[in-house]
């Protein structure tokens, strides 16, 4: 016979998930997601889980919650346009550009948008979004095997793009 | 971490933009005031904090007793800052708002719900005569505590209530507040 425990659940107020979090998903909804979506997609991303919030049935591991929220955001917001964006056509993410000036590792932000999606997804999770590969597996819905994959092969072509040889 | 690691951490773009969400369940502000900074929240159109307390411990009692969706939202506080600063601005007697005292105990309740009515703008009462009132005669010491516990301070004016020898007492924002309260009330 199993025992229930009914523990009440405590979650803290929303405000203090946004206060703490807020430009951890904006900085990772513009890296998945590219400027131009980026912002949209953070939106979005507490949109959804502003109404999701009051049902939520653990309140650990808040922020990875969040971050999974904004990855799946930015996977609609990539489905969405891709009918519209043939292959060969501008990549999502506008690298070049006078707005793009003073942004911190112009070559990196290329580099990581050139890589193939579940490749550039994995690595920005992992480092933009500072999650371990069992947060990446989550927000990708795989597992944490292929999420080391896939982070290790993005590392290997950016380390080749950039021609950086470190490890 | 290798260095392309550590370049991946920082990657990022200025200008980032914190979200807007609709109207909170719950929602609050921090309002300056004479008497020291307020946390005033509002919820459903009901006022249900007028507190000296942090920001931290006000914010999680009523993500417990309301809804966790507590947003820092000044908008739908307005008319309620509006009526807190002509008071104690000595330009108004009363509230004109709707108090829902979901962060009280019943016995809090019964003692903070007639308060307006039970006490007068510039004359001060009595623990044990609010305790009459009440019709529980023998809890002035109840009383006491449970105005000292009032969540909706000011709005419901627990400050005109002092001890029997005249002595303050106590007020959770301070006795220099109380005794601001009660000659802002004496002059006006």
């Amino acid at each position: 016979m199993r025992s229930t425990y009914v523990m009440a659940l405590r979650l803290p107020p929303f405000q203090a998930l946004i206060d703490a979090h807020w430009q951890d998903v904006a900085r990772l909804a513009r890296a998945l997601a590219g400027p131009d979506d980026g912002d949209d997609v953070a939106q979005r991303a507490w949109e959804k889980a502003y109404a999701a919030y009051p049902a939520l049935t653990s309140a650990k591991n808040l922020r990875s919650w969040l971050l999974t929220i904004t990855a799946r955001c930015a996977t609609d917001v990539h489905r969405a346009r891709k009918p519209q964006r043939p292959l060969d056509e501008a990549p999502p993410v506008a690298v070049d550009g006078p707005e793009t000036a003073d942004w911190p590792d112009p070559d990196l932000w290329r580099a990581v948008n050139d890589l193939p999606e579940r490749q550039r997804f994995a690595i920005t999770l992992k480092y933009v979004g500072d999650l371990d590969h069992h947060g990446v597996a989550a927000a990708l819905d795989t597992t944490p095997a292929a999420s080391r994959r896939l982070v290790s092969d993005a590392l290997a072509t950016l380390r080749t793009k950039l021609g950086v040889h470190d490890d | 971490m290798t260095d392309l690691e550590s370049r991946l951490t920082r990657l990022s773009t200025p200008g980032l933009r914190p979200p807007v969400l609709p109207d909170a369940d719950v929602a609050y502000t921090l309002h300056d005031t004479p008497i020291g900074t307020m946390l005033l929240a509002i919820s459903h159109g009901r006022v249900v904090a007028s507190s000296f307390d942090d920001e931290e411990t006000m914010t999680d009692r009523l993500a417990r007793a309301v809804s966790p969706r507590v947003l820092r939202q000044p908008g739908p506080l307005d008319d309620v800052r509006r009526q807190l600063d002509e008071y104690l601005a000595g330009q108004r007697r009363a509230f004109e708002l709707d108090v829902d005292l979901v962060l009280a105990s019943p016995f809090q309740r019964l003692v903070l719900e007639d308060l307006p009515t039970h006490t007068s703008y510039g004359r001060t009462t009595t623990y044990g005569a609010v305790a009459g009132d009440i019709a529980r005669p023998k809890a002035a010491r109840a009383v006491g505590t449970a105005l000292g516990a009032n969540p909706v301070c000011v709005v419901l004016p627990c400050h005109r209530v002092i001890g029997a020898n005249g002595a303050l007492t106590g007020y959770a924002g301070g006795l220099d507040a109380k005794r601001f309260l009660l000659n802002l009330e004496a002059k006006s």
